[in-house]
């Protein structure tokens, strides 16, 4: 017998997670979650879970600052009976060129322009918010106390759950295996565990969002790159804020257990579905920011690992449906701020599948802008 | 036996008791029970809590030890200091 959902969610990340809890708040409970392997397993368990509203672009800007104000309540939204553990202590982003001076000083004019409470600092400053920084070479640095960051796991988990009692089914060690298309309509998810008769398909696969497409006859313009990270020993609460620089490539946070969470963009990864580790990563990390945050130095290595960014033409997710399938949308291309776009995302993609207008404008988000050319440029990235 | 005094991670102070509840609450396998409760993410890298842990999750399900999947194994062995890394090739 053919089972059968109005909804079917591919991926149990923090986006598929998010959708199928916004959709069931909004009404629509017959929704089920496939997800391969275990919740968080994709990019979502292995990030470094930072959230900032400090952007360059005012679509990232918008989508962050108003994701922000929905982690501060997430517990409570949820009903979680653990901790999200969201740390709101800020991000100071540091710079050590002079583009990326001017480039900062229009970021901040931006954010306050739509409320979001950042400022320029000098480098004397940046050493009151964070004690033992070494300013060396530094122009100066942008704060913002709402930026912070937050238990991935934790979160995933609490929206999966939260979804469960709304009465969506959340299926792990599901794999899609294919999507039937008929008439320019999606019709039926094959699964490792049978067919499913469905009316909408939401491909939130991370990673595998470009096979996913393809399932449908899509060419979605994405990209996977390997991204390397690692944690430390805990230690007593010395820094508050997320450190992080774009001209180094690196970001550091300390955790509310008291590890310390960082990463590295190496410039020069190479592209595909490698997750291993490398040495030279250690090394590469080591020796780019400790000399800017020299306590570190003390502490043990615990753990390093690795996850995929998912990229898009301009760094910017896909959000939405397109008019070459009918029932078919996305919510993929998060390239490295996924994560912390998953509150406002579940409830804009949810508001979309709904037919409903959406609570901020993202119809230029649609796959189709990059055949029209409108490519959303994000100058701050790591 | 008093579960809550039962420590299955050390490192990380995971007790018995919790495992058992997050068991209840669904998670049946050492890679989702490690993420949500920090089990065996300590310095020993889950040397003594892995297989019991994995003798728990075994009970619990009524399978064979030997079928319960183990994460992966990342480096290091044992936790070094970065700014041992950061110096390279010196050994403190
Ligand atoms: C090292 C690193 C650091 C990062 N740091 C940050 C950060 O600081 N802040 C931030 O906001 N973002 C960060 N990111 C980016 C962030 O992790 C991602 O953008 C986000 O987690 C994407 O979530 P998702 O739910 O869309 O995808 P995923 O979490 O990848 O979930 C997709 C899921 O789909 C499942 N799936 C795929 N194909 C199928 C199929 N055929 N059938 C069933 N299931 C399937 C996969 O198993 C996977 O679990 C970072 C990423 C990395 C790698």
């Amino acid at each position: 017998m053919t089972r059968s959902a109005h909804v079917a969610v591919i991926g149990g990340g923090v986006n598929g997670c998010s959708i199928a809890y916004n959709l069931a708040k909004q009404g629509c409970t017959d929704v089920v979650v496939f997800e391969k392997s275990y919740l968080c397993s994709g990019s979502t368990g292995r990030c470094g879970a930072g959230v900032r509203c400090q952007w360059g672009t005012e679509m990232n800007c918008r989508l962050a600052f108003e994701s922000i104000k929905m982690f501060e309540t997430l517990n409570e939204e949820l009903g979680y009976d653990y901790d999200i553990e969201f740390k709101q202590k800020g991000y100071l982003i540091l710079a050590y060129t002079e583009k990326e001076w001017e480039q900062f000083k229009l970021n901040v004019r931006l954010q306050n322009s739509l409320g979001i409470p950042s400022r320029l600092v000098t480098p004397e400053e940046a050493r009151g918010i964070v004690p033992g920084l070494c300013t060396e070479g530094m122009l100066g640095a942008t704060y913002c106390k709402k930026d912070g960051h937050c238990n991935p796991h934790h979160t995933t988990w609490a929206y999966a759950r939260a979804a469960e009692r709304l009465g969506v089914r959340v299926k792990t060690g599901v794999e899609v295996k294919d999507i039937m298309v008929r008439n320019g309509r999606v019709r039926k998810v094959v699964t490792s565990e049978g067919a499913y008769n469905v009316e909408v398909v939401v491909n939130a696969a991370g990673p595998w969002a470009k096979p996913i497409g393809a399932m449908v006859g899509l060419d979605i313009p994405v990209y996977t790159e390997r991204h390397q990270i690692l944690v430390t020993e805990p230690c007593a609460p010395v820094q508050d804020p997320m450190v992080i620089s774009f001209s180094k490539h690196f970001y550091c946070q300390q955790t509310p257990h008291g590890s310390f969470v960082m990463g590295y963009g190496d410039p020069t990864e190479v592209k595909g579905y490698d997750i291993g580790h490398s040495w030279q990563f250690l090394e590469r990390m080591v020796q780019v920011v400790t000399p800017v945050l020299p306590v570190l130095k003390e502490l043990r290595l615990v753990r390093q690992w690795s996850g995929l960014y998912t990229i898009s033409p301009d760094c910017q997710p896909i959000l939405g449906g397109t008019p070459k399938v009918e029932g078919f949308f996305m919510a993929v291309g998060f390239s490295g701020h996924g994560f912390m776009l998953a509150p406002v995302v579940g409830r804009l993609v949810a508001e979309q599948i709904m037919g409903r207008p959406t609570s901020l404008d993202i119809s230029m988000l649609d796959l189709e802008r990059f055949d029209r050319g409108e490519l959303i440029l994000e100058p701050s990235v790591v | 036996m008093d579960e809550d005094r039962v420590i299955i991670c050390r490192c990380e102070e995971v007790t018995l008791k919790r495992v058992r509840e997050l068991l209840d609450k669904g998670l049946h396998t050492m890679d989702e029970i490690k993420r949500i409760s920090r089990c065996g993410m300590g310095p020993c890298q889950g040397k003594t809590c892995r297989p019991l842990l994995a003798q728990e999750i075994a009970n619990y399900l009524g399978i064979d030890v030997g079928s319960v999947a183990l994460p992966t194994f990342r480096p290091p062995t044992k936790p070094v200091k970065l700014g041992v890394i950061a110096r390279g090739d010196e050994c403190d």
